[in-house]
């Protein structure tokens, strides 16, 4: 599985959502699924996915799709595709 | 909301008075203009009551809304549509609640918020968490209770979080065995609700002899005590008769309302309940309105600079309280420093953890 498989699937199970709606644009609070609840599932998957920690101000920083592909090149994990 | 993003690039405890008072002037008055534009009741109030928010005031002359009002109306300053989630305090029956209505602006700079302020007393990391509640208090996502808040916006800062109560409120102790197997010798993030932890955590481990060793642990509660009055419990007892069922050393009050989510009141080590850059208090008068002299017991009068979707930046609670001092903390954070006294009396009787009845 490449990284981008492995970050949108993280999305899928996370957030309960489709595959085809894990895509650029979508928002923390921007739609129903990611919320804080959403949210903290979406880090767990994300943190066993890439067997990484995130830290506390990433997990507030993370705000979009985008955004956390950003993030995950701190811990040295390029998401590409 | 310049001013506010400022704010939020700054250590949440670093602003001396005068440096906090200028920020407050300005962003209070942007808040009132807000909401008088966007709610009809809230500019109907101020137009009654002759406050023209065009004008620059000091921070004190801005109106409070007495926190009974969020219940008697749905108050809410952006079309419905943009609202994301609803809270709600007290759901005991007969009584009204308050209905918190967020935006995601609102709901997003509330978890900052909190979780910031928690990080300062905590420091970054993400410690294994258990929360001394049920996993059902979260179980609707549009319709939060002050409970299901507070437990969202704490577990940000941990991870393998375990919820200690089952769906009856009865106490998992395998579960909790588990966990703390899973994790001895590691620093431990306890989280819960004063009432509830007492009620289901401490009672429950006292009766049952069993000791748990969470002398590695930090608990942070809130939701206040007064249903513990009756028991005759206040602060020190608590963290005293916790220490004995758990060795727990570390036991961390919180103040807060469901009416401004996120920018809570911490207690520091020294004991204080600490003002951040997020939120401030101006104590009251019960009887006139006007600020107490210094020393002065008063009514609390809540500011945050969080609440964009409903006119709650300036709240009047029923809560007494006490300046301890301001800026002058051993523990070093600046601020004002406080301490509750109870609440006045013949208030409506709630609280955070009246959401919850015993049956």
């Amino acid at each position: 599985m490449t990284n981008m498989e492995k970050y949108r699937n993280a999305f899928v199970k996370g957030l309960e959502l489709p595959l085809e709606e894990v895509k650029s644009g979508l928002t923390y609070q921007g739609i129903e699924n990611w919320d804080s609840v959403g949210h903290m599932g979406l880090i767990a998957e994300l943190e066993e996915a890439f067997d990484i920690m995130f830290e506390t101000e990433d997990i507030i920083d993370f705000s979009s799709f985008e955004k956390g592909i950003e993030i995950l090149k701190k811990y040295d994990i390029a998401v590409e595709g | 909301m310049e001013k506010r993003k400022e704010l939020f690039g700054q250590s949440p405890y670093g602003l001396s008075s005068q440096e906090k008072r200028e920020y407050y002037r300005q962003i209070m008055q942007e808040l009132t203009r807000k909401h008088d534009r966007g709610c009809a009741p809230y500019h109907n109030l101020l137009r009654n009551i002759g406050f023209d928010p065009a004008i620059s005031h000091e921070v004190e002359e801005y109106p409070f809304l007495p926190v009974r009002l969020f219940k008697e109306y749905e108050l809410l300053s952006v079309p419905r549509e943009d609202i994301i989630k609803t809270m709600t305090s007290s759901g005991t029956t007969g009584q009204r609640v308050s209905k918190i209505f967020l935006d995601k602006e609102t709901a997003v700079n509330q978890s900052a918020a909190l979780v910031r302020i928690a990080m300062d007393m905590l420091g970054g990391k993400r410690f294994p968490m258990m929360i001394i509640d049920s996993k059902s208090v979260i179980k609707d996502r549009k319709m939060f209770s002050a409970r299901g808040a507070g437990i969202l916006g704490f577990a940000m800062l941990g991870r393998d979080t375990v919820y200690a109560l089952d769906e009856n409120m009865n106490l998992d102790l395998e579960g909790v065995e588990a966990f703390l197997q899973r994790h001895q010798g590691e620093n431990i993030l306890l989280f819960g609700f004063t009432f509830m932890i007492w009620e289901h955590f401490y009672k429950i481990l006292r009766d049952s002899g069993k000791k748990l060793d969470l002398s590695q642990a930090v608990l942070l509660h809130g939701g206040g005590f007064k249903k513990l009055a009756q028991e005759a419990v206040d602060n020190e007892t608590y963290k005293e008769k916790l220490n004995e069922v758990c060795g727990i050393q570390r036991v961390c009050n919180y103040y807060g309302m469901v009416e401004q989510t996120g920018s809570i009141f911490m207690e520091c080590e020294c004991g204080r309940l600490h003002a951040s850059n997020y939120s401030d208090i101006i104590l009251r008068n019960p009887r006139d309105f006007s600020v107490c002299r210094e020393g002065e017991t008063g009514l609390i009068q809540l500011l945050s600079v969080l609440p964009d979707s409903y006119p709650g930046h300036s709240i009047l609670s029923e809560d007494l309280g006490e300046l301890i001092g301001e800026d002058d903390c051993p523990c070093g954070r600046k601020g004002k420093t406080f301490r509750i006294l109870g609440r006045i009396q013949n208030a409506e009787v709630r609280g955070c953890s009246d959401t919850y009845e015993k049956r």
